[in-house]
């Protein structure tokens, strides 16, 4: 069935209607490029999405003094809450069963300098447990931990871009930088994924920014982490307890909105994962849409196709076809064609994709891709297809009289 | 394609002898072209017996039908039917591709058969390149390459000019001289007189049945 005469048959027959061959491979070829593409641009966007939150932890509760709106116990309205040392104790006190760690942070700009180079960054006064809300990868040395906040040191774990700027290629680890005035010991070097704003941090404990600043013991924001047991509904519930607490710890009025903003990272991954998963059926949808086009398409020309060779197929008929040959013939030739047209198809698109890139990124679209099993398998069910929409009316055409597919008409 | 049903053909006795060369003759619905299909297997009786070769033809299916079309039979089309795409050399190659007979030995009978009509120079030729007589005689050659024992030629000279529907019905005595047994469909009285015998169908049934001295086609082509 498959000799060598057959395909010599069939390669004629292609290259000597090239018009029908052509036009037949291009629509698969595009049904597989453009299904490509549009999959692999919905990837994307979801990559950008989870792009957002890889950075940081999500096991993670934040809390940021505000304003109140309302008079409440004798206190006015317009009362700016303090966050101060003694809030971290009564949490970490009260909320011990759901704690994992808990941190201020205080954050400061300052120039910072070292030798002849200088330069403005963000330094983050923090207790140790901000290494693993912010997934800090400290590469050399070590972060800050409950000796420096004990001893209220004057150590500082800085960027890779801050040592990158003002040490160039040499090691920072050991050497003191000036920051805002005050000489600070580089005992560790760190790199964030969260991208290059990240790696021009630099932190210190919160002890000694506290002592600095007339030995006060205020803390901006607090940053709470649960234990990633207590599951979304867990968390939920703490985030209610701690607001609730604190709210009265701080005397606002329990109907106030403002006075303290609780952001609890876990309710907002849950609303984007949601929200990741309506993408990911908005992709397999278009998906879905573009291969059935694509089938349709192939099935016209298949229909076509067939009905264009009824004479020719009456005439090999009438000289000696089978019917199992005339239907072998144009399942033979469609199947070839779907088959390397939708190759074809399936490497422009992946180059396409892999020339794209990340040059996308601005319009969120990260790194764009299709699974090797999605792409093989639309080609195969596009092949598929196309041979099932070139045997029905091939079926057909064999059965006709070879007569009636002669008549003059 | 209506559902009523007409009966062309109504109770039709008739006998081919092998050799024979047959004029089948009758007006334009007279069913000549039906008899005709009904022998070559391309059409079937809905009644009655077909013996072809002393083998009973009947519940043929298309498969089948394919076979025996290939091994007993050639046919020749008033409209030539050749495959556009292909040259002269490769529509006579087609049947043989059909009985899986390699390639060369393909091209080699093929193009005995081409030399035979006359048309050895033009087997690379494509048919919109050809006359019409060379394309009925390109038909003829694939007709024949299968070395069938009939031949049959539904109005072979309708679509040439009397000079080469001449030179093509020499062509055809000459074939018939070699033995094969011809059937010949035509409403053209100069071409049924070439033949051995003329068969008159009118409204389905046989009116005339008579043998007739062969007029030479040779005699009217220099």
């Amino acid at each position: 069935m498959w000799s060598r005469d057959r395909w010599q048959e069939m390669f004629y027959t292609l290259r000597k209607n090239k018009l029908r061959t052509t036009l037949s491979g291009f629509t698969v070829a595009l049904g597989i490029f453009i299904f490509v593409i549009l999959f692999g641009f919905g990837n994307g966007l979801k990559n950008a999405f989870e792009q957002f939150f890889i950075d940081d932890a999500t096991n993670t509760i934040w809390l940021y003094p505000g304003q109140t709106e309302k008079p409440y116990r004798g206190y006015k309205a317009k009362r700016r809450i303090i966050f101060k040392n003694d809030d971290l104790v009564d949490i970490q006190q009260n909320f011990t069963f759901f704690l994992d760690y808990i941190t201020p942070r205080i954050s400061r700009g300052a120039l910072v300098k070292q030798g002849k180079e200088s330069n403005n960054y963000t330094i983050r006064a923090v207790a140790p447990g901000h290494q693993f809300a912010e997934k800090t990868l400290v590469t050399k040395g070590r972060y800050i931990n409950e000796q420096d906040i004990k001893d209220k040191t004057k150590y500082a774990t800085i960027g890779r871009l801050v040592e990158q700027d003002l040490f160039g290629s040499v090691s920072a680890l050991g050497e003191n930088i000036d920051v805002g005035g005050i000489s600070f010991k580089v005992v560790g070097v760190f790199k964030d994924e969260g991208g290059d704003n990240e790696e021009r941090l630099i932190y210190i404990p919160y002890t000694t920014r506290q002592q600095i600043e007339k030995s006060n013991d205020r803390v901006d924001q607090i940053l709470v982490a649960f234990r990633p047991e207590l599951g979304y509904a867990g968390a939920l519930a703490f985030e209610k307890k701690l607001n609730t607490f604190m709210r009265k710890k701080h005397n606002i009025a329990p109907n106030d909105r403002s006075g303290i903003y609780v952001r609890n990272v876990a309710a907002d991954l849950k609303q984007s994962q949601q929200f990741a998963s309506v993408l990911q059926i908005i992709v397999t949808f278009v998906g879905l849409g573009t291969l059935l086009a694509g089938i349709i398409g192939i099935s016209n020309i298949m229909v076509f196709v067939v009905k264009e060779r009824t004479k020719e197929l009456g005439i090999r008929k009438a000289i000696g076809a089978t019917p199992k040959s005339v239907v072998g013939m144009i399942l033979h030739e469609s199947v070839f064609i779907t088959a390397i047209a939708g190759y074809v198809g399936l490497l422009a698109g992946v180059g396409t994709l892999a020339l794209i890139g990340d040059s996308l990124e601005d319009y969120f679209i990260i790194n764009p891709y299709i699974g090797t099993t999605t792409a093989v398998g639309a080609t195969l069910i596009l092949v598929v297809f196309g041979a099932i929409a070139g045997y029905i009316p091939a079926r057909r055409a064999a059965k006709i009289k070879p007569i009636i597919a002669l008549r003059d008409a | 394609m209506g559902k009523s049903t007409l009966h062309v053909l109504k109770g039709v006795d008739f006998g081919v002898e092998s050799g024979e060369m047959v004029a089948i003759m009758g007006s334009s619905g007279s069913g000549k072209s039906t008899l005709l299909n009904i022998l070559g297997m391309l059409d079937v009786a809905d009644s009655g017996t077909y013996d072809l070769d002393g083998k009973v033809i009947k519940d043929l299916d298309e498969t089948k039908a394919a076979i025996y079309r290939n091994k007993f039979l050639g046919f020749v089309f008033q409209s030539f039917n050749l495959i556009s795409y292909k040259t002269a050399l490769e529509n006579v190659m087609l049947p043989l591709y059909y009985q899986k007979i390699n390639r060369k030995e393909r091209q080699k009978r093929a193009l005995k058969f081409l030399e035979h009509v006359g048309l050895g120079p033009w087997a690379t030729h494509h048919p919109n390149e050809l006359s019409g007589g060379q394309k009925q005689r390109v038909a003829i050659a694939r007709a024949l390459v299968s070395e069938p024992k009939v031949l049959l030629a539904d109005e072979p000279t309708g679509a040439l000019d009397t000079k080469t529907s001449y030179e093509l019905m020499g062509l055809l005595q000459s074939i018939n001289d070699q033995g094969i047994t011809l059937l010949i469909v035509t409403h053209e009285e100069d071409i049924a007189n070439m033949c051995k015998r003329i068969v008159h169908v009118r409204d389905g049934v046989i009116v005339e049945d008579k043998k007739i001295k062969q007029v030479k086609a040779s005699q009217y082509v220099e």
